[in-house]
């Protein structure tokens, strides 16, 4: 299902962080959100996850109105990572395994997928460790591995690679390039990074002042942009 | 100095002989005690929750006010509950005075700001991600709320610690509203006072042995809780 957002607005004590904001979230790919900061991107995604009530306009999963008042069952849906630490203050195991206990997993099951996670995303040694212990790459890593052991439809990061070393970044785009490929899964990434949304994004979103400036295919959005504040963007000018 | 030293003797064969008036009195403490922690636990917990991310009328005035009463007199907490409980009183057909049931509602209002203020401070430190972090697994508004709680839980502990500590050590209130009644509402801090009032130090300096242990295990065990928890 596609997830659309039409003429969504959203202030916080007065002032617009989305203006009429209309976006299309494309089903089965790895979207990425893209604009100078305070372009509305964070909150975007916290209203296209359903985290948060827009002021006015509307989300739309696949056609169906959606809204953070909707059915537990189908907000389970969906997985976010925010930015920053957004860690439970406990084990690592104990993160990946939160959204798997509020689900009434059984032990064994968790102890199974959370154990799998922590392969992939290299923290088998780190299982039993308080997240005070890691490094910041180890914690974002767990973050996003903590996301995907609820296997999302959709997920939704905001900036999981932000001040990331290269062997970090790595691991992690390695990981939801995967995830997205075996598993069909549609994630939205918020990233200042240009060419980590060239690697890995099919699709890109440029927001600007609150709104969507343009969305279009990947290789088609930085060969060809159509518009003019995109092009300053990408061209290292200042749009702001 | 020979006296004291014959007192502290006497006192130790009387711990050590498990004697069962002091048994007695060292139970219904534990008892009194535990349940007005729980109650006030409970209650002081879910009311820093709501100060923490409610907004309602007057939260600073009750801010404040919760503060403050964190110092409140126990004596004058015993004697505003003996008005209200005794006969005469608006709550005087409860028939609840010179009950253990006064002794633990007089603890549960001494523990209660104590809890209360100390939770909300632990509370509000909590990153302001981590509920929003639940919900974005898919918590229910309710299993969010318990994560967040869940994070502050070191502070919890401590706070519960802390009101726990002033109603074991508290007198003023369960003297006015207990009475001091031997084997019913007779507890450790009030025997202390009582027999020190008597003269007779043996049962005293045993209880205040006792109170003393309870206040360093307590301690103890909050201090290899948040080492495993801090390391």
């Amino acid at each position: 299902m596609n997830i659309v957002l039409k003429d969504v607005s959203k202030s916080y004590n007065g002032a617009a962080a989305l203006k009429n904001c209309s976006a299309m979230i494309s089903k089965g790919i790895i979207n990425a959100v893209i604009g100078p900061n305070g372009s509305g991107k964070s909150t975007m995604v916290r209203i296209a996850s359903l985290l948060e009530p827009a002021d006015s306009g509307e989300v739309r999963y696949g056609g169906s109105h959606a809204e953070p008042q909707n059915d537990i069952s189908f907000r389970r849906k969906i997985a976010v990572v925010l930015p920053g630490d957004s860690l439970f203050n406990d084990t690592v195991f104990n993160n990946l395994a939160y959204g798997l206990k509020i689900r009434k997993m059984k032990k064994a099951l968790i102890r199974e997928r959370v154990t799998e996670l922590l392969e992939k995303f290299q923290l088998s040694d780190k299982s039993y460790s308080s997240i005070r212990t890691l490094s910041s790459g180890e914690a974002q890593r767990v973050a996003v591995a903590r996301a995907l052991a609820v296997k999302p439809q959709y997920l939704f990061l905001d900036e999981p690679t932000a001040s990331l070393d290269p062997v970090n970044t790595g691991i992690i785009e390695n990981v939801l390039h995967g995830v997205n490929t075996e598993r069909g899964i549609t994630i939205l990434m918020v990233t200042h990074n240009m060419f980590q949304a060239g690697r890995i994004a099919g699709r890109i979103i440029f927001m600007y002042g609150g709104r969507v400036i343009e969305e279009s295919g990947s290789s088609e959005f930085f060969a060809n942009p159509g518009h003019e504040i995109t092009r300053n963007f990408l061209n290292g000018k200042m749009v702001w | 100095m020979y006296g004291i030293l014959i007192s502290f003797e006497k006192a130790f064969e009387l711990i050590l002989s498990l004697n069962r008036e002091l048994a007695g009195i060292v139970v219904l403490s534990l008892l009194v005690s535990g349940a007005a922690i729980v109650i006030a636990s409970l209650l002081g917990i879910v009311f820093s929750y709501v100060l923490a991310f409610r907004r309602f009328p007057f939260k600073g005035f009750l801010t404040n006010l919760l503060n403050t009463s964190m110092g409140l007199p126990p004596v004058v907490v015993g004697l505003f509950l003996y008005l209200l409980l005794s006969r005469n009183g608006p709550l005087g057909f409860m028939g609840l005075l010179y009950t253990p049931s006064a002794m633990v509602i007089a603890q549960i209002i001494l523990a209660f700001p104590i809890i209360a203020a100390m939770s909300h401070a632990a509370i509000v430190m909590v990153k302001p991600n981590i509920r929003l972090a639940a919900l974005g697994l898919g918590a229910t508004d309710i299993q969010a709320s318990v994560a967040v709680i869940r994070d502050a839980r070191y502070g919890i502990i401590s706070s519960v610690m802390a009101g726990l500590g002033r109603v074991m050590a508290e007198v003023g209130a369960v003297l006015i509203v207990g009475g001091n009644i031997a084997g019913y509402t007779r507890v450790m801090t009030t025997t202390i006072a009582l027999e020190y009032d008597k003269g007779n130090f043996e049962l005293a300096i045993a209880l205040g042995i006792i109170l003393l242990l309870i206040s360093l295990f307590l301690n103890a065990a909050l201090f290899l809780f948040q080492r495993k928890v801090y390391r």
